[in-house]
């Protein structure tokens, strides 16, 4: 139905409305910012829980951390939040956060060290999905109460050993780092849940917004916290609305009864082009498109092979084509905009290096089968790889399948070859690092799933260790500097092609201003949007 | 004499009563086993379709630890029967489990997302039979003039034109060019939580709240999707109608009636209609069936959050959960408009009395 209801939709709107033009656009009210997304993912509400990104969107407006993102200046990196300082201990291993006095949760409780230490120990507890960004620290059930202390107007954090402060804080500013209202969530637990239960349909924030209702696969509707400590928002209610189709968002759009659309098509991108009144607002996210080759494979598995497969993409191909406005070319595991990002782009199509790659190989009349989830522009990026290979002599047969599906048969190292996204789970160059260039044990006992060397079966040619040491350099400039060396190792040797990073297109009210979508490492401000 | 007149008549009750009884207890059985046989499929599908319920709720990025942890939350651990009984149990009292992926118990879900479905489908279901049996009336009746080609022709884009495209472009026209529907969506963003919800459907809501202002942005919502599903369901009952029409209109009882006279009106309405109620009772139940099966394509181009998106959703994302609630839900409601038709029979057709 997508590739049919994105032409659909392009040619009919396209046609109908330089034919006729569209009546005068209706207005959302001036305190109300009116959203359509996709909201289907959001599984629960609980910080501790959440790990989708409409879910993030809601989070981040609701919830207050430690430290956080400035939307203003994100390239600033972390500062204070809901701590107002913080000091390192000689060892490293020790960090103390002083709170910001004077802020309160929406309940009106004051915000205090024992809500912020509750609420980390509460999220290393509970072991829900996102837990794997504070238990990477050392942090477990059984000794956080020891870790993570508070003692009058701070709280102090124990890691388990000496790790680059920057890594830390970097995790603190996701979204399991939000501190919730201990007093409100304890009212509310039931069967020692921490309030779990209540706390994935309900909210317990200091943040500039709290959630007034959600109602799954419908709408979110956030109020404003007139006492925000950094100022009531401008807009008062927002309201996201699900609204699956690009053509309905836009047309929504249009008419003037929406404020932002989130999920456009580059075919409705396109045709908004002259519309007046709307504006296109660009971001480059943090996803990344890319191909991955079992190590298991006896053929894939050799050096020269693994290269020629990097010169039979036709990166600028697809980036011009069928990905236009939604992916740019980006060749390694750290988007752009994180700390030690390069642009390095060495690959292009080399139909002739490919070749004699393969040649001298020893490789011919190879043939390869690539799960595909059934996502548009994956089965279309399949079709142009099936393209290019055949050209060297390699058929490729793709089996699509749905996410899960095709999720399941990669976590079992089943695919030969993976046609794939990912997404960094929190703001530091670990977390790609941590996963595309880790894997200290490669055997199929091991079972480490959530490390996608290990499901492509890669040792990491040393790589690992690598990363295991700047993942604790304090120097900031030094660990940049081993990031980019560990990156350009990983261009050559790695069984991963990394092709493109995400752009997100969204359509908005050109009286939008200040809109920040959160860019490749957190979500969207809606608390600085004004209209 | 009289005695035993009475005692005849007695008797003939209380055989009456007993067929009733009987009958009755056929139908509850009847309804207990199909049930339960539709349980029993969807729990197996869902047991062994290849996919992970667990990974669905974890996520890619989960620990070993975590993961585990919600396998035995979800009661994955134990043996597939013990899990069938244990939501057979379940079921009987009225719990279909806690949605997978929003937490919610799946009850409160499809009493949320069901009656937008039933809303839509009842007006779509009447706008199709309010104008879809005259049409095929007078198709039969005309039949070879230009009002049965004009009636061929409707019922064929009806038949063959895809409900996306129609859905778009009627959302074009009458939304975006004309302005004189409101776009996706049950009501416009303002009017959302303003009526309190009584019955689920806005539109009765509004009305016993006295809220005209609600109730007219919502009729303005709904009424180009339930005009879509209405004419997909005029374009079937038309042409259904037309052909019993047909069969009826060449009986050589309608050639007694013509030959004594009768008005033509009298003939097609009391003599040839009388007789085709029983099919065309049997063709509107399956066509509201399958209205309020959800209309999938319908719900998502007009952001309707009915049950038909709401178990594609689920299904997608594996929460088998609320696709087994969403399946029995909608088993019972096949079961029941069957019941309902049988009813029906009765009353128009002395025979199956």
């Amino acid at each position: 139905m997508k590739p049919f209801s994105n032409f659909v939709a392009s040619a009919v709107l396209g046609l109908a409305l330089v034919a006729t033009g569209m009546p005068a656009a209706a207005e959302t009210p001036a305190n109300m910012l009116v959203i359509a997304n996709r909201i289907d993912d959001i599984t629960t509400l609980d910080p501790a829980e959440s790990f989708e990104f409409a879910g993030s969107d809601v989070s981040r407006n609701v919830y207050g951390k430690l430290v956080n993102f400035d939307p203003m200046n994100l390239s600033a990196g972390y500062g204070p939040d809901l701590a107002a300082s913080w000091e390192v201990s000689e060892d490293g291993k020790t960090i103390t956060f002083t709170m910001r006095d004077g802020v309160s949760f929406h309940s009106g409780n004051p915000v205090t060290a024992a809500d912020a230490a509750f609420s980390l120990r509460r999220a290393v507890i509970l072991n829900k999905t996102p837990s794997f960004i504070l238990t990477q620290f050392g942090f477990t059930a059984d000794n956080a109460n020891e870790t993570i202390t508070h003692s009058g107007n701070t709280v102090s954090i124990t890691t388990d050993k000496r790790y680059a402060t920057s890594f830390v804080l970097n995790c603190l500013t996701s979204t399991i780092g939000g501190i919730v209202d201990m007093k409100e969530v304890m009212a509310h637990e039931a069967d020692g849940d921490m309030g779990n239960t209540w706390l994935k349909t309900n909210t317990a924030g200091s943040g500039a917004y709290s959630v007034a209702s959600w109602k799954p696969n419908e709408s979110v509707t956030l109020v404003s916290n007139p006492d925000f400590y950094l100022g009531a928002p401008k807009m008062e209610r927002v309201v996201v609305q699900h609204v699956a189709e690009s053509a309905s968002q836009r047309l929504l759009l249009e008419r003037g009864d929406i404020d932002l659309a989130r999920n456009l098509s580059p075919d409705d991108v396109k045709g908004m082009a002259d519309v007046s009144g709307v504006k296109i607002h660009t971001e480059l996210r943090g996803r990344l498109m890319y191909i991955s080759l079992n190590g298991k494979h006896s053929v894939l598995s050799k050096p020269k092979v693994k290269q020629a497969i990097k010169y039979l993409i036709d990166y600028e191909g697809m980036q011009n084509s069928f990905l236009d406005g939604q992916y740019t070319i980006h060749q390694n595991f750290l988007p752009a905009t994180y700390l030690g990002a390069i642009d390095d782009a060495p690959y292009s199509l080399n139909l002739e290096k490919a070749k004699a790659l393969l040649a001298e190989a020893g490789v011919s009349g190879l043939e390869i089968t690539a799960g595909v989830r059934e996502a548009q522009e994956r089965v279309e990026i399949g079709q142009s790889l099936q393209n290019t290979f055949a050209q060297a002599g390699i058929k490729l047969n793709l089996v699509v399948g749905t996410g899960k599906q095709t999720l399941s048969k990669y976590r079992a190292r089943e695919l030969d070859m993976y046609i794939g996204a990912w997404g960094p789970d929190y703001p530091d160059p670990h977390t790609n690092a941590g996963t595309f260039a880790f894997n200290p044990d490669n055997s199929d006992e091991a079972g480490a799933t959530g490390l996608l060397a290990w499901r492509n079966a890669w040792g990491t040619d040393g790589l690992t260790e690598k990363v295991a040491a700047a993942v604790v350099e304090g120097d900031r400039d030094a660990r940049q500097g081993m990031y980019e060396a560990i990156q350009r190792e990983f261009l050559e040797t790695s069984p991963f092609a990394i092709m493109f990073q995400k752009i997100e297109q969204n359509g908005a009210k050109d009286s939008i201003e200040n809109l920040n979508l959160g860019g490749a490492i957190t979500a969207v401000s809606y608390w600085v949007v004004t209209k | 004499m009289a005695l035993a007149e009475t005692n005849k008549k007695g008797r003939h009750r209380s055989a009456l009563f007993s067929r009733a009884v009987a009958t009755a207890l056929k139908t509850m059985a009847s309804i207990a086993v199909t049930m339960v046989g539709l349980l029993l499929v969807t729990f197996v599908i869902g047991r062994v379709m290849p996919i992970d319920p667990v990974l669905a709720i974890v996520g890619e990025s989960a620990s070993k630890s975590t993961y585990d942890a919600a396998r035995e939350a979800m009661g994955l651990d134990k043996p597939v029967i013990t899990q069938f009984f244990i939501y057979l149990r379940d079921v009987m009292h009225g719990d279909f489990g806690m949605s997978l992926l929003n937490s919610r118990p799946v009850a409160e879900d499809i009493r949320r997302v069901f009656p937008a479905t039933l809303e839509l489908a009842s007006l779509g279901t009447i706008f199709g039979i309010v104008l879809g049996v005259p049409l095929g009336v007078l198709a039969a009746v005309k039949r070879g003039t230009w009002i049965d080609q004009v009636a061929r022709v409707v019922a064929l884009v009806g038949y063959s034109m895809p409900i996306f495209w129609m859905g778009l472009m009627g959302l074009l026209i009458f939304y975006g060019i004309l302005g004189w529907v409101g776009g996706p969506g049950r009501v416009g963003i303002f009017y959302v939580d303003i009526v309190p919800p009584v019955t689920g459907m806005i539109l009765i809501d509004a009305a016993l709240d006295g809220n005209w202002t609600v109730f007219k942005d919502a009729f303005s919502h709904i009424i180009l999707p339930a005009s879509l599903l209405g004419y997909y369901s005029l374009a079937y009952i038309s042409r259904m109608t037309r052909s019993f029409m047909l069969e009826q209109m060449s009986a050589e009882y309608i050639i007694t009636a013509r030959v004594k006279g009768l008005p033509e009106r009298t003939v097609i309405w009391r003599h040839a209609f009388r007789n085709i109620r029983v099919q065309l009772v049997t063709v509107i139940a399956l066509s509201y069936a399958n209205l309020l099966e959800g209309s999938v394509l319908t719900e998502i181009i007009f952001s309707w959050p009915g049950i038909g998106s709401y178990i594609t959703t689920a299904l997608l994302s594996a929460d088998m959960n609320a696709v087994m609630g969403g399946t029995v839900v909608i088993g019972l409601i096949f079961v029941l408009l069957n019941i309902f038709s049988d009813l029906l029979y009765k009353v128009f057709d002395p025979r199956a009395r």
